[in-house]
């Protein structure tokens, strides 16, 4: 502790080198670089060491971040991530993909005067150190030979699966898809979020003896209750996230050329569209590409939209930029990219030419009016302001709503009006022995939401266990 | 990594294929499908069982080899194998228990009804099969047909065997037979084949529930890709389908998606073909070194 607080003060918001604009946005290449070893020291030096330590109750998960950062100024990266992994198994992913500004670095006290300590490169630097240095092998706790089924692979199932096999559970994730890891294999793309993070998390559970099975859709390949029945699983942690794409419900939707977020997102992340004809799954590269929403979504699938050659990729917004809910570096990157932004523009319709293409969307201008539900003020359109934006793709993103697969075959499952899984606050569901967590609880939410509920119906599940004599020794 | 068990060559661009699939087999039903994933560049392709065997874990798969991924299938033989295979998925068909069912199908939509014949049987239905190709060749699956139908129709556009005449034609003399009445109609094929029976029925009210084709990626309801418009309301094929009723399908709709990526298809299409005569190339001239 040799410096002052006047001396850390004296520091500015040191900037994490990125890939320039207009080359990154021809690649799928990470945007950024991340610190170097004095840059992160550099800015872990900006940290007040605060008493009341408004950041950590800032953080969904409560890491300790003055303490991992006071750690990184003083040169030991080794106890710096031994004490970030302590709170959060995947920091890699996290420091990525968190809504900082609204979590730690809304609240942290040098965000009062100036800029807030940068918490999320922080926690982004060390976690690739560690993943470069560090033998991340876990200890395993000794066989309970309790066995603990995981539906989906998304950030809370894999969270929840690695606490698990922590405490001694033998556990198998159930994957619907071909690959693990959820939205942040096929929705957050390779530019924010390079894979090779989460195949390294992937295989560090199977390092620990979790068990991985692709292919199979929880609902249809088993259900719920034989899992718990012929398959013999103590009990189970449901993950399987939000799911279906919202449409607008507005004339041509149908048209060839609009896709879902989903969809779009889904044939460039997962199946590697991007790579056509190398690899076989096509996808539309258009001149002229609009995308509708103002969340991580859409963001994510105009700058893909870019990246896949359009000219004019444009994102349409009903409100203003203040009220966009993606995330603020995202719409940094956005704009330096040359993404158009179209804010206060509602679109009503999709036109199409004679052979079923669409050609543009029809929109309106809006303007602001009286806050609503959600204390943002409600955009009301403006009469006679049609306008119509030409585009060969059009991508709504304006959210999705809960899966009825696993749900509509599991009667005694209680879901909520919307369709979301009820839980109480210790992640249990209606069905003793079933807890669930993550988007398919809340909604559409965020990656450490999700891993807080893997994390908390880990520690349920061992308590629920506890007592209990493990099905398969029954028989 | 799923084997291939058995492979047969039912017609020149048909195959039949068991497949190990043992967590597939156990709950699959008729009607239902699987997506398969060739290889780690693959793209995801649907397609409907035709059979399973839970006590040997396998499934039986029916393909017609139209472009780069079926054409791929088709070239394996017993003993290769597929990457992903994935199901069981849609709703299991609605078998329902009139007296007399046809079955119609249209090129490869006839692996699609095959299976549903046994299931009609089986709760005593009187099961008529139409089976129809433009020409003898495309024409498949008759003989299997055969043992789990009351009777079996075989038409050609062409009149080179069997029926001269489309599907629709076929049927359309079975509904002028007043002897034994229709109770319901199963369709699988081509969209404009579909269309055409609907088209029938549907004056006739007679009810008629078809298996949609739409492009699929997931399979889980996620991506919205397999959308298709039925009594207009969107409905998503592979978790509300894959079948419908038929009288409300918007199939100019459906057709008109299909052709959504015509052209990087056939991109695939040369590329894989290119390569594959390059191959050959390649071994010849290592042959005659
Ligand atoms: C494009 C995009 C960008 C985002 N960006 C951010 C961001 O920057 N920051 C942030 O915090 N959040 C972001 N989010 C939100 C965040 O990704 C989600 O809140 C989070 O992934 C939810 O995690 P989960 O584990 O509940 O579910 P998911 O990640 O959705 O994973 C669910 C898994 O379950 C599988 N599954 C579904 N049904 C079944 C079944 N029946 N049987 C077996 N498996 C099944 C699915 O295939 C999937 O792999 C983004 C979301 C998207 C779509
Ligand atoms: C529920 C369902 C069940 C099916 N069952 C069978 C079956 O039992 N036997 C059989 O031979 N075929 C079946 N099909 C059709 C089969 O999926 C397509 O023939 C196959 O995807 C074509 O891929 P390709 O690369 O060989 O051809 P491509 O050259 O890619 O496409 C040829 C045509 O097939 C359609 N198509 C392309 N990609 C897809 C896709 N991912 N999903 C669906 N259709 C696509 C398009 O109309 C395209 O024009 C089924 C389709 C569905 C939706
Ligand atoms: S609030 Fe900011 S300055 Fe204070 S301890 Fe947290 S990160 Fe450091
Ligand atoms: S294939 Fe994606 S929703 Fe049906």
């Amino acid at each position: 502790m040799s410096m002052t607080a006047k001396e850390r003060m004296a520091i500015s918001r040191q900037h994490m080198p990125e890939r320039e604009p207009m080359e990154r946005n021809r690649d799928f290449r990470e945007v950024n670089l991340g610190f170097s070893v004095a840059l992160a020291q550099l800015e872990a030096n900006r940290c007040l060491q605060c008493k009341d330590r408004k950041c950590v109750s800032g953080c969904p998960v409560g890491i300790d971040i003055p303490g991992f950062l006071e750690k990184v100024s003083a040169g030991d990266l080794r106890g710096a991530a031994e004490l970030l992994l302590s709170a959060n198994a995947l920091p890699g992913i996290t420091g990525r993909v968190c809504p900082q500004e609204e979590q730690c670095e809304q609240v942290c006290i040098r965000g009062k005067k100036g800029e807030p300590v940068a918490v999320g490169h922080l926690e982004r630097f060390v976690a690739d150190w560690a993943r470069e240095n560090l033998d991340m092998k876990q200890l395993i706790g000794s066989p309970t030979g309790f066995r603990v089924a995981v539906v989906g692979s998304g950030p809370a199932g894999l969270t929840c699966a690695g606490e698990l096999a922590r405490k001694g559970h033998n556990v198998t994730v159930f994957e619907a898809l071909h690959q693990p890891g959820g939205v942040l294999t096929y929705g957050i793309p390779e530019f924010r979020l390079p894979n090779k993070i989460i195949d390294g998390e992937v295989d560090r559970l199977r390092q620990m003896g979790v068990k991985i099975i692709c292919n199979v859709v929880i609902g249809r390949t088993f259900t719920i209750d034989e899992l718990l029945t012929e398959e013999g699983f103590d009990a189970m942690f449901i993950a399987n996230g939000a799911g279906l794409p919202i449409f607008m419900n507005i004339p041509g939707e149908n048209l060839k050329g609009v896709y879902s977020a989903n969809e779009y997102l889904t044939r460039s992340n997962l199946m590697r569209a991007y790579d056509f004809p190398d690899f076989d799954t096509p996808i539309i590269r258009a001149e002229r590409v609009v995308v509708i929403g103002g969340g991580n979504v859409a963001m994510d699938a105009v700058r893909t939209a870019k990246r896949l050659g359009a000219k004019e990729a444009t994102l349409v917004y009903r409100r203003s930029r203040n009220e966009m809910p993606a995330r603020a570096e995202e719409v940094k990157h956005a704009e330096e990219e040359g993404i158009i932004f179209k804010f206060l523009t509602n679109p009503v319709r999709y036109l199409g030419t004679e052979d079923g293409w669409i050609r543009g969307v029809e929109c309106q201008q809006m303007e602001l009016g009286e806050p609503d539900e959600s204390g943002r003020r409600r955009p009301v359109p403006v009469k006679g302001s049609e306008f119509v934006i030409e585009c060969d793709v059009a991508i709504p993103a304006i959210g999705t709503r809960a899966n009825p697969l696993l749900t509509s075959t599991t009667p005694d499952l209680k879901t909520n009006k919307w369709g979301y899984i009820e839980v109480d606050e210790s992640g249990a569901t209606s069905k003793p022995g079933v807890y669930a967590g993550g988007d398919i609880t809340r909604g559409s939410a965020t990656v450490i939401l999700a891993m807080g509920d893997g994390k908390k119906a880990a520690r349920s599940i061992d308590q629920y266990l506890q007592g209990k004599t493990p099905k398969t020794a029954k028989r | 990594m799923f084997k291939i068990l058995d492979a047969k060559q039912l017609a020149s661009d048909v195959k039949w294929f068991r497949i190990r699939a043992p967590l597939v087999a156990k709950h699959r039903q008729p009607g239902q499908f699987v997506i398969l994933r060739l290889h780690e560049t693959g793209e995801r392709i649907p397609l409907t069982m035709a059979n399973a065997d839970r006590n040997e874990g396998t499934i039986e798969l029916i393909v017609k080899a139209i472009g780069k991924t079926t054409r791929e299938l088709c070239k394996k033989e017993a003993g290769d194998s597929i990457a992903d295979v994935m199901g069981p998925l849609g709703h299991p068909t609605e078998i329902m228990r009139v007296d007399h069912a046809v079955l119609v199908g249209g090129g490869v939509g006839t692996a699609v009804i095959y299976p549903l014949a046994s299931a009609l049987q089986a709760v005593g239905c009187f099961v008529s099969s139409i089976t129809g190709g433009r020409t003898k060749e495309l024409v498949v699956l008759e003989d299997e047909l055969r043992k789990v139908s009351n009777v079996v129709y075989a038409t050609t556009d062409d009149g080179s065997y069997g029926f001269k005449g489309t599907v629709a034609d076929k049927l359309r003399e079975l509904m002028a037979d007043k002897r034994r009445p229709i109770g319901v109609v199963y369709a699988a094929g081509p969209v404009p084949m579909m269309r055409a029976v609907c088209e029938l029925t549907r004056s006739a009210e007679i009810k008629t529930i078809v298996s949609l084709n739409p492009i699929m990626i997931d399979g889980t309801g996620m991506c919205g890709g397999c959308r298709v418009t039925v009594g207009d309301k969107t409905k998503y094929a592979c978790v509300d389908g894959p079948e419908f009723d038929g009288h409300l399908v918007n199939f100019a709709e459906l057709s008109d998606r299909l052709t959504t990526y015509r052209k990087q298809e056939q991109i695939s299409l040369e590329r894989a073909e290119h390569a594959g005569h390059q191959c050959r190339l390649n071994e010849a001239a290592k042959a005659s070194r």
